[in-house]
């Protein structure tokens, strides 16, 4: 029998039926919703006159438009209130499970989904947003998808796709003290650039992902999508099988033994071939940080920013008032975010708080740290990290995508930087004029703290 | 959807790499419930100054440039999925995209929209810009049938791939749901296997 990758073993698994010549069925587990992308597939549907097929295999939450103050009261501005209505009307005229706000399980699609046990191995999921890639920690095949497609899924639970090629992006060795996996991800998108990954899928391989958290290898699986790819998977074990456990929507007794035996034989066969590799030794990872306007844009902390004659390489410089060159640390910060599907995971409120603890937030910084879900939310008030983050004069907020894409009031200053444990920089992404930064919850931390960018390694050591 | 066979038109020169959608479509503007009015906003930050005035350095303000094509930079369409990006532009009034590269969502986006994305290579991408912003006046040809890209009244033209699927879909008007809503049967057929 042929050797099959990870990636491989889940698509064919799923497939329905292929097109001579053409795209394939691809048949999805479940669907994940949100206010902004859905609605006009909910009228596509009714126009048509076509009822939600499985509409037991959809959960949706309210995440893009929420407020992350007073989530109790009525939302004020009018369009965010009126597209956050229409998602409950939608879900409740056609039997779709909402978590709306202010629900105990409110929370980011990537982040609330995960922690209920929706995503589990094997699966095939998407979602009308371009982080689904994240659920890909779990060897599940997962990629954001546009609202026709969310049109398409609501009618058939299906998909024409064709076949993806595939990468595999290996890391090993030992990372280094303050790496996080937000680093590894940065760096590695530093090193292969926006568009290496467009049009294959993506398997991070080797014992720094074997190694990591299943909350680390979300954050490496989110930003797949920023180096082109439409998603990334790492392959389930024994830490993915611990992590489902027990969960909501987790198979229970008999069942998750059953399943787990069928998880067991998805890695990657040995032999199998790649259309695409590349490899990198972790030792050569340290805390990132970007300094243009694309995720691919990266430098070490402790590395100038390089010259490039590119037109929009000085373009991108420009928007940020950067010079080539130059370096970052010592730049004055006014503005911290800790949020977003790639970073509000308890783990990164751990190792802010760590860092945090009987510090003090630097006088000419706002800080913003966003829970991805209400259970993070509680967990942090649970395990005390609320009162480090309060005594050292942070605001906690109540769980949405915030800052990330500033859909809602929590915007960026024109001009002003904000070091963000977000996905992406792109020019006026946090709001008008503002300048993003990408960094790991490490290095926002330290930000925060001293109200300029530092080298935290050279602080660590 | 319409249909699209052939098209003659003038084209746009957007001379940027990396073209994000939040470029496109910038996410305030993402809280409509309907497809219709998007084009109202497209690179609404680089048409407009933050204080509501046009800017006059931006090439879609530039009045010697007119057409239903736009011609961009390397990796146009990354970043979100957003189908708003293709609405946005379609809105605006542009049937083709040419580039030299397509971000993947983007150009699916696109396609289930009616909305050509051309990718060409990057010498031949070179040439038509070069062209048009020497000669905002040239005229392209787009023939979907025969796969061409050219511009008249020259030599300069190039074949481009697209899937067969696509292309008849494109040219027959159809969209996927009506192809996988003929597939039911099959469909349920997996769906009872799989249990």
């Amino acid at each position: 029998m042929s050797k099959k990758t990870l990636f491989d073993k889940v698509w064919d698994a799923h497939v329905v039926d292929s097109i001579e010549n053409g795209p394939q069925i691809l048949y999805i587990d479940k669907h994940l919703i949100h206010e902004v992308t859905s609605p006009q597939a909910f009228n596509e549907l009714e126009d048509r006159g076509i009822p939600v097929y499985r509409p037991n295999q959809i959960v949706a939450t309210a995440d893009h438009n929420t407020p992350t103050l007073n989530q109790d009261q009525p939302i004020k501005d009018d369009l965010s209130r009126q597209q956050l209505e229409q998602l409950s009307i939608n879900c409740k005229k056609n039997d779709i499970t909402l978590y709306e706000l202010g629900h105990q399980y409110n929370g980011i699609v990537h982040v609330m989904a995960p922690e209920l046990g929706v995503t589990q191995p094997g699966m095939t999921m998407v979602c009308g947003d371009s982080h689904t890639s994240t659920h890909g920690a779990f060897g599940t095949i997962a990629f954001g998808i546009g609202t026709s497609q969310v049109a398409q899924v609501f009618a058939s639970q299906c998909l024409l796709l064709k076949k993806p090629k595939s990468l595999r992006v290996s890391v090993n060795g030992k990372l280094k003290n303050g790496v996080l996996p937000k680093d590894v991800i940065l760096f590695i998108i530093s090193k292969l650039g926006t568009n290496s990954g467009t049009g294959y899928f993506c398997e991070y391989a080797g014992n720094v992902f074997e190694e990591m958290s299943m909350e680390g290898r979300m954050t490496v699986c989110n930003m797949s999508i920023e180096m082109g790819a439409r998603g990334g998977m790492i392959a389930p074990d024994q830490t993915t099988f611990d992590y489902v456990k027990g969960r909501k929507f987790a198979p229970e007794g008999e069942d998750f033994e059953k399943k787990v035996a069928y998880w067991k034989t998805l890695p990657t066969d040995d032999g199998a071939k790649f259309d695409l590799e590349y490899s990198f030794n972790a030792e050569d990872i340290e805390p990132m940080i970007t300094y243009g306007t694309n995720p691919g844009m990266g430098i070490k902390i402790s590395e100038n920013i390089p010259v490039d004659e590119n037109p929009s390489f000085k373009k991108s410089l420009a928007y940020m008032d950067f010079e080539a060159g130059e370096s970052l640390i010592n730049k004055p910060i006014n503005y911290v975010f800790i949020g977003s599907c790639t970073n509000s995971r308890i783990e990164d409120f751990r190792v802010a708080a760590n860092y945090i603890k009987g510090k003090k937030k630097a006088d000419n910084v706002t800080a913003w740290l966003v829970p991805g879900s209400k259970q993070v939310e509680a967990q942090i008030i649970e395990e005390g990290l609320k009162t480090v983050f309060e005594e050292a004069g942070f605001e906690l907020r109540q769980p949405g995508c915030s800052a990330c894409l500033a859909m809602n009031d929590d915007k960026i200053p024109q001009g002003e930087y904000c070091v963000s444990t977000s996905n992406r920089n792109f020019e006026g992404r946090q709001g008008q004029g503002s300048r993003t930064i990408l960094a790991s919850p490490l290095v926002a931390a330290a930000t925060a703290v001293e109200g300029k960018i530092i080298d935290i390694s050279k602080q660590l050591n | 959807m319409e249909k699209f066979i052939t098209l003659q038109s003038k084209a746009i020169p957007l001379n940027i790499e990396n073209v994000d959608t939040d470029q496109i479509i910038p996410a305030r503007f993402l809280k409509a419930t309907d497809r219709k009015g998007f084009g109202d906003n497209v690179f609404r930050d680089w048409r407009y100054h933050k204080d509501g005035t046009v800017n006059t350095g931006f090439v879609l303000n530039d009045s010697k440039y007119s057409g239903s094509i736009l011609v961009a930079g390397d990796n146009f369409g990354c970043g979100s999925s957003r189908e708003h990006a293709a609405w946005a532009i379609t809105d605006y009034g542009f049937k083709v995209v040419v580039s030299s590269f397509f971000a993947d969502i983007f150009k699916g986006n696109a396609l289930n929209n009616g909305l050509l994305p051309i990718q060409v290579s990057k010498a031949f991408l070179s040439d038509l810009l070069q062209q048009i912003e020497s000669n905002p006046q040239t005229v392209l040809t787009v023939n979907l049938e025969n796969q061409t890209i050219s511009v008249n009244e020259s030599d300069l033209s190039e074949d481009f791939e697209i899937d067969a699927y696509k292309k008849t879909c494109l040219i027959n008007g159809y969209d996927d749901i009506d192809y996988l809503l003929s597939k039911k049967t099959e469909i349920e057929a997996f769906e009872k296997q799989s249990v």
